[in-house]
């Protein structure tokens, strides 16, 4: 018998191949293209106020009129209250999706509803978060402070750090735990020893994720952290952070330290960029002993 | 010939929700021997492996009912320490599987969770039972490379040496040749072979001309029942059961 594949149903199926090619390339150029677009106009309008000074110093008098000075403040700001509610969320985040991993059933209600209920949180905008942040805030009889928006930050990056890491734990073969018990391995020791050594790439591209949102967000912090123009010296005073900082210059009616403002955003972008580059390497180097 | 037994299995069964897959099995398994379960894919084989060292994980759902007694233990009672259980006992699976570290980090995974600590002690501890498991030669010089670089034979042997360094006294495994090459196969055939004689070694396999190359004693499952078992000679020359005889001569498979 023949195969019914006529030169008809052959052409077709040339045709929808290269149809299909084309719109995922489209799709491609698309999307580089708005990337492109937005580091092309902070490069573009941010360049000529782009010097030295600006990441060594802080600001001056006057500088939000159009003076002398810096964003040290909001790099240095941004920097500890990133890293510290990178933190704060991997020490919640990693302990959470163990147990929903290691220590429930197959298909426990309670996993499925904490998965849920990360799913919601993440989709929460980070405005509510800072409005609860600011709420505790003033419950605690605290000011805003770095302390504040670190804890406020975590409760935004907490969710996406999460269901980051599940993703990948869940992937863990069944076989691959066996082996650990049949040898006398608790599950904790599981967890400890292999399970976080298998998903380490894994676990650092969310703690990379959930960072990168950290560092970029400007709402959760408007009212907990601050804004100040001296360097944080202590959790308990204000920090300046970089959305901010760009946000409070793009503000200004004066054309000149709105271009500080592109300059600052290129500034977050470089380090985002950096801190990315950084944790591939990273990245890299974990994955010599994963089991495929 | 009387066979002191090393394991005895008391009308047990296992649950897997609502369907029974193992029903009401009895069986004495002797010391120091090689005992081979055989039967058709899907009739239980590997259910009663794991059975045997509680890897049947309560929270999936499965129930288990009846006794096994190993070294005269009832290893089900909720007073017995679960590891201290499978410390008793090697796993060699389907597949190797080697943990996500290095070759050396694979064999001492075991000893150091139970508490050894000396560098010196652990370098012995390893280099003995690559030894034993027949590797070290082959990897005596990168100790330090990823358990993942070593071929698939070589991994099934560093998983033998892994589970040898927390000193069972049992090792089963399941189906333990069947992702292997026939090379590779031959090798951790002959490794148990010389390994009964310090261990109780049962395997699960499909393969009857390595039940029948391997075995000493017998055990033949038939969805989920334990038809018949004995000393391997009996069984394969003489079974009583007709299931047993249709199996051996390939008319149920």
């Amino acid at each position: 018998m023949t195969l019914p594949l006529t030169r008809r149903r052959f052409i077709q199926r040339k045709i929808e191949e290269s149809v299909f090619k084309v719109l995922m390339a489209a799709s491609m150029f698309i999307v580089i293209g708005c990337l492109l677009l937005i580091v092309g106009t902070m490069i573009w309008k941010g360049l000529p106020a782009l010097n030295l000074a600006m990441v060594t110093q802080t600001p001056k008098g006057g500088y939000y009129l159009g003076r002398e000075g810096g964003i040290l403040n909001a790099i240095m700001g941004s920097l500890y209250l990133a890293s510290g509610a990178t933190l704060l969320s991997l020490i919640f985040s990693l302990p959470v999706v163990l147990f929903i991993n290691l220590y429930t059933r197959k298909n426990s209600r309670l996993a499925e509803l904490t998965r849920f209920s990360f799913d919601v949180l993440w989709g929460i905008p980070s405005i509510v978060y800072g409005a609860f942040g600011f709420i505790i805030m003033m419950f605690l009889g605290l000011r805003a402070s770095l302390l504040a928006g670190i804890v406020t930050v975590a409760l935004v990056e907490f969710p996406i750090m999460s269901r980051a890491m599940d993703e990948v734990i869940r992937m863990v073969p069944r076989p691959l735990l066996d082996a650990s018990y049949s040898l006398g391995a608790t599950k904790l020791e599981t967890a400890l020893k292999v399970v976080i050594r298998q998903c380490l790439p894994g676990i650092l591209t969310a703690v990379l994720i959930a960072f990168g949102r950290g560092i970029g967000d400007a709402a959760s912090v408007l009212f907990t952290a601050g804004f100040t123009d001296r360097l944080p010296t202590s959790l308990f005073q204000p920090a300046a952070t970089l959305p901010l900082a760009i946000f409070f210059q793009l503000g200004t009616p004066f054309p000149e330290v709105q271009q500080r403002a592109y300059a600052s955003a290129a500034v977050l972008t470089a380090m985002i960029l950096l801190i990315s580059l950084l944790a591939r390497g990273l990245v890299k180097k974990s994955t010599k002993h994963i089991i495929k | 010939m009387e066979i002191k037994s090393h394991i005895s299995i008391q009308s047990l069964s296992v649950f897997f929700g609502q369907q029974r897959v193992l029903k009401d099995i009895t069986i004495d398994i002797p010391d120091k021997k090689i005992t081979v379960i055989i039967g058709p894919s899907g009739c239980g084989k590997t259910t009663l492996l794991k059975s045997l060292n509680r890897l049947l994980d309560p929270l999936d759902g499965v129930k288990v009912s009846g006794k096994i007694f190993v070294d005269g233990e009832d290893i089900y009672d909720p007073k017995i320490e679960v590891t201290h259980i499978r410390k008793k006992m090697g796993l060699l699976s389907q597949r190797p599987q080697a943990l996500p570290m290095s070759i050396y980090d694979n064999v001492a995974y075991g000893p150091r969770i139970h508490g050894h600590k000396d560098k010196k002690r652990l370098d012995k501890i390893v280099a003995h039972h690559l030894q034993l498991a027949g590797l070290w030669d082959e990897v005596k010089d990168r100790l330090g490379e990823p358990a993942s670089r070593l071929s698939v034979g070589q991994q099934q042997r560093l998983c033998l040496a892994r589970g040898l360094a927390v000193e069972p006294e049992i090792i089963l495994g399941d189906e333990p040749t069947s992702a292997l090459d026939p090379q590779s196969s031959q090798n951790v055939e002959r490794r148990l072979a010389e390994l009964k004689k310090d261990y109780t070694v049962i395997v699960v396999t499909h393969i009857l001309r390595q039940a029948k190359r391997i075995a000493d004693y017998i055990a033949f499952l038939y969805l989920g029942e334990l038809v018949e078992h004995g000393p391997a000679q009996t069984i394969f020359s003489n079974p009583t059961d007709p299931r047993t005889r249709a199996y051996l001569t390939g008319e149920i498979s």
